[in-house]
């Protein structure tokens, strides 16, 4: 036997992690890519920065500002607790959050390309033909912005895979409950003798990533020349 | 009057203001490039909002500025061509042609799928892809959406300017028959005089005016 139950309960943790952490940044993600691909409003310009910040902050301060915000004794927490009786520090919840707000940008940014490729004309064409915004919005713009979907759930799946700082920092390094893949990986390193643990993780964190990145490649090339190509 | 249409409205630099009054039958919006005619097209179409005037369409005020009435452009029942065919290009042509069609209410519609895949004979193409068409047959395509959408009207705005010139004859053909057999009340925009030689109506002019 190769990986050991336990190498299983960390990877059955980081995929529930992370697949929620992507779900809940979806409807967001796509909402924020529209306003900034269509939308024409004051303060766009910083709005698009803090959705980047996430790229470039180093990932300890995003997770101290979770604790801040979602702590106990933070607005956000604070009503949580009191009103829902939910706590999310410390729980695979709260890691889940972190990796949402960290694949955020990249989510952003794949649906955002997306959407930008779409021409809103042919739009109009369906307005003329009697489709209201909202179906509209159904029947074309969003199975046009289809492969960018995709590609952001992909690539938000593969970032929240691979997230590390702002989870130990917001969530801990719990067993069980916080212990993604790469902080099982970070634990190991510390104990002497776990070498072979060490190299199962990474083999897995490869293997999970490898496979990702070479899905999202084979989205796009599909989006640059698939249907979606010129009309006439 | 079937079409009757007074409006303006400032697009950068220039003005855009036309008044005409238009019986069914097919009416010719003429003028030089840059004047504005397609401007005109989408405000009659309601995808562009005038700044003051009023549409009326057999009979129906579409949009009037005094009277704070604007219907938009999915309520208008004009079935508009453009110049660039703008088919949906993740449906294929059948799903296409069928796209207003299932949006018309039923006594709105007219025609029926096999009625207007036989007038413009395009039966070889329901299955394909809109990116495999021709600009031609695409133009066909658009022109039967048009139609099976239950538009009371056509606007045409230069449904020939992406076609080679050896196919235009016959996309001429088909809007001639649609004038004749059909009897669609048509408004159509051109710069092109041997266009407008075969069609041989109407003319709205259409000149640039600054302000």
């Amino acid at each position: 036997m190769l990986f050991s139950p336990g190498d299983w309960e960390i990877l059955r943790l980081s995929l529930k992690v992370s697949l929620a952490a992507v779900l809940l940044t979806l409807p967001f993600a796509f909402a924020l890519a529209w306003a900034l691909a269509r939308g024409r409003f004051p303060g766009k310009l910083l709005l698009d920065a803090v959705i980047h910040l996430p790229l470039v902050l180093p990932p300890v301060v995003i997770g101290w500002m979770l604790l801040l915000a979602l702590g106990p004794a933070g607005p956000v927490g604070g009503v949580l607790e009191r009103w829902l009786g939910v706590t999310v520090m410390f729980r695979w919840t709260g890691a889940a959050i972190a990796a949402a707000i960290m694949a955020l940008p990249l989510m952003v940014r794949a649906i955002r390309l997306s959407i930008e490729a779409v021409d809103p004309r042919v739009e109009d064409a369906a307005r003329t033909l009697g489709a209201s915004p909202a179906w509209c919005f159904v029947t074309i713009l969003l199975p046009l912005s289809l492969p960018g979907i995709a590609t952001a759930f992909i690539l938000g799946f593969a970032r929240s895979i691979g997230e590390f700082g702002a989870t130990i920092s917001f969530v801990s390094n719990i067993p069980g409950e916080t212990r993604i893949l790469s902080l099982a990986i970070y634990s190991a390193l510390q104990v002497p003798g776990s070498e072979a643990t060490v190299w199962r993780l990474a083999l897995i964190s490869i293997a999970l990533s490898l496979g990702a990145l070479i899905l999202s490649e084979a989205l796009s090339r599909r989006l640059r020349s698939g249907r979606s190509g010129h009309v006439l | 009057m079937f079409f009757d249409v007074d409006v303006s409205r400032q697009v950068g630099d220039s003005l855009i203001q036309t008044r005409f009054v238009a019986a069914e039958g097919l009416t010719l919006l003429w003028g030089p490039s840059g004047a504005g005619k397609t401007s005109v097209l989408n405000m009659v179409a309601g995808l562009l909002r005038p700044d003051r005037g009023h549409v009326r369409v057999g009979g129906e005020t579409l949009f009037d500025g005094a009277g704070g009435i604007d219907l938009p452009p999915h309520r208008r029942r004009l079935g508009y061509v453009f110049q660039d065919g703008r088919l949906f290009p993740h449906l294929r042509v059948r799903a296409n042609l069928l796209y207003g069609y299932r949006l018309a209410r039923p006594e709105d519609r007219w025609t029926s799928l096999e009625e207007v895949v036989a007038f413009l004979g395009i039966e070889q193409l329901l299955d394909r892809w809109p990116r495999s068409l021709s600009g031609g047959e695409a133009q066909r395509v658009a022109i039967g959406r048009a139609l099976l959408s239950g538009a009371r009207a056509l606007l045409l705005d230069e449904p020939l300017a992406s076609i080679d010139l050896g196919r235009r004859s016959d996309i001429i053909d088909v809007i001639l028959r649609i004038r004749d057999d059909l009897r669609l009340p048509m408004l159509y925009v051109t710069h092109d005089p041997a266009e407008a030689e075969r069609l041989a109506s109407r003319r709205v002019e259409i000149m640039p005016s600054f302000r």
